[in-house]
Formats: C-alpha cells, sequence, structure tokens
C-alpha cells in the first residue's frame, strides 16, 4: 500500500488556455504552488507510519495558538495557516523545514488535487441531484422544478432515510483524480494543470501523486 | 490587469493588426501535409471577433464557387501565420451575421474612406 507521494499545497490563480507543440488549444488551471515547508516527519518508529507533514500559507503570529506555536518552533520554522500530512514511504527523505515548491511535480505528471468546491447555499434537487422535474405544461400547477413523489402510501407509511431532496450543496471537500500537469514554471512557482479543478479562484488546493493505478 | 495576463503574455502574439468587422483580411494558415508545411490563404471579410485576451477568435467569411464559407480563427493561434490587412469596410455593425442571407451585389461592403483621422490604422 505504501507508495511514494509527492505532494504540495497552493493557491488557484484561475483557469486559462495555452497552444501545444500540435497548435492545439489545452485548457489549463493555473496553481500558484507552495512556498511549502516541512513541519515534521513521521517514522515507523516515533509515530508508527511514515508520513511527512507539510505548512502553507502566511498566518499572523499571535493568531497562532501555544501548542501550535510550539510545534512550529520545533521545527525551526515560521507558523503556517495551513498544514497538511502526505502518508508516503519516501518521508525519511524529507528534512524539517526543507521548502516544497512546484518542482515537485514535472511536466507529464498524473496528480490528484483536492480542494472545497464552491459553495451553492441551499439549492433544489434538479441542480443538487440532477432530477428530471416536472413538466412544463400539461396543467402542471407551479409544480416544475419539484421532486415528484418521495415514496408510497399506507407501505411503508414514512420517508426512507438517505431520500436526495433539497439542501445544501458544495462546499464540500472534493478531490478531482488523473489529471495531467501540463507544465511547470519554477521560477514563478506555477502549476499548469490541464483542465479544471475544484474550488474557487483564490481557494487552496492540494496536489498529490495520483492514487490511480497508472497503465504503462 | 487579470491575474494571469503575465501567463497569458506568453501565447499573445504582438503583430496582430488593428482590424475589425467589416474588414476585408487575407489569413495566411499553415497547412500540414504529412511531414510539410505549406502556407494557405483565406481571404475574406470579418464579419465578427469574439471574446478578449488570449482566447479572442474572430470568424472571416467568403464566397467560394457559390457557396458561402466561415473560418474561426482564434487571434493569436500559431497555425495562422500572418493577418493582412486588405481593405476596411464601412460598417455600422460589430457582427455582420446578416451577410449571410445576402449574395452578390448586396452582399458587398462599402471601403471605409478615412474620413476620421481618429481610427487611423
Amino acid at each position: 500500500m505504501l507508495r511514494t507521494v509527492k505532494g504540495v499545497l497552493g493557491e488557484k490563480l484561475g483557469m486559462t488556455q495555452v497552444w501545444d507543440d500540435n497548435n492545439r488549444v489545452v485548457p489549463v488551471t493555473v496553481i500558484k504552488a507552495g512556498p511549502c515547508v516541512v513541519t515534521q516527519v513521521r517514522t515507523p518508529e516515533v509515530d508508527g507510519y511514515s508520513a511527512v507533514q507539510l505548512g502553507f500559507g502566511a498566518i499572523d503570529p499571535r493568531k497562532v495558538n501555544k501548542p501550535e506555536a510550539g510545534h512550529f518552533q520545533k521545527a525551526g520554522v515560521a507558523p503556517r495557516r495551513h498544514m497538511v500530512e502526505l502518508r508516503t514511504q519516501d518521508a525519511s527523505e524529507y528534512t524539517l523545514g526543507q521548502e516544497v515548491g512546484a518542482e515537485a511535480f514535472g511536466a507529464g505528471d498524473l496528480v490528484d488535487v483536492t480542494a472545497t468546491t464552491r459553495g451553492k447555499g441551499f439549492a433544489g434537487v434538479m441542480k443538487r441531484h440532477g432530477f428530471s422535474g416536472v413538466g412544463a405544461s400539461h396543467g402542471a400547477h407551479r409544480n416544475h422544478r419539484k421532486p415528484g413523489s418521495i415514496g408510497a402510501c399506507a407501505t411503508p407509511s414514512r420517508v426512507f432515510k438517505g431520500l436526495r431532496m433539497a439542501g445544501r450543496m458544495g462546499a464540500n471537500r472534493h478531490t478531482t483524480q488523473g489529471l495531467k500537469v501540463y507544465a511547470i514554471d519554477a521560477e514563478r512557482g506555477l502549476i499548469l494543470i490541464k483542465g479544471a479543478v475544484p474550488g474557487p479562484k483564490g481557494g487552496m488546493v492540494l496536489i498529490r501523486s495520483t492514487s490511480k493505478a497508472v497503465a504503462s | 490587469m487579470q491575474t494571469l495576463d503575465d501567463l497569458d503574455a506568453l501565447s499573445v502574439k504582438t503583430d496582430v493588426p488593428d482590424f475589425r468587422a467589416g474588414d476585408t483580411v487575407k489569413v495566411h494558415v499553415k497547412v500540414v501535409e504529412g511531414n510539410k508545411t505549406r502556407i494557405q490563404v483565406f481571404q475574406g471579410v470579418v464579419i465578427g471577433r469574439q471574446g478578449a485576451g488570449v482566447r479572442e477568435t474572430f470568424t472571416v467569411r467568403k464566397v467560394s464557387y457559390g457557396v458561402g464559407v466561415e473560418r474561426t480563427f482564434p487571434v493569436h493561434t500559431p497555425i495562422v501565420d500572418k493577418i493582412e490587412l486588405v481593405s476596411r469596410g464601412d460598417v455600422r455593425r460589430a457582427k455582420l451575421y446578416y451577410l449571410r442571407d445576402l449574395r452578390g451585389k448586396a452582399a458587398k461592403i462599402k471601403e471605409r474612406r478615412d474620413a476620421t483621422p481618429a481610427t487611423g490604422e
């Protein structure tokens, strides 16, 4: 199960397009990756598993509570806003305080991108679950985007648990798997990923080596 | 100023002439045949420009053997070798879709005589 996982935290800047070598348009998402810093290295001897802990983002040192401040001080780095742990078998190759940036990946790598999706608020069943709604005509009365029947009558005389209904949509943690890194701009710390990634512009994203088996 | 302007600047061409709907242009298109490339010229009237920045496109219409042909190119695509401005048109619309319903002399666009110096090339 143990894999070598590379990862970096970054900020989604937005989408644009570039032309590839065959003069075809490639839609890309631009992510400003890092600089991340290694705040802890987990080892099987001490922690029972091997992982590397990364910190990212500036934070006012006054807002950091004492236990966290101590944790950062132990690593010898300034406090960071976000932290994430990557389970990877080569954790021992990382050192405390080491910087991780866009150059962790290369063009052509397959990655998974995790982020919090945009919140849609209270959404109806058509938007939230893709229901078909109700007919537009044939005497439908104020009944166009409703779910229709939610169950039978006397049997079971209740609504089944987990039935899909209207409610809060979005603002979930979501991972898009198997995206391809189109290019790296190490100088400016940018990663160009082909296709869309979750979340709004300015949102924090986690880029990791893909967990999908790579067909070679 | 958009966030990604710096990145788009790598793809954006700077040698694109200033043209608008109604102008007649020659678009020099690179055509790949096997392992050779050659230049093919597509001449016609620009019937509209769409979008902005790196993703802006324009549509050129010509009538070839009595059949209307329209091609849409991204302004900054590498397959367009160059865009040559042949003549400027005197039109009052940004999108000339009405040309599709006209043929012959009615579809002809009056050439613009530069009466307004401010618009100069």
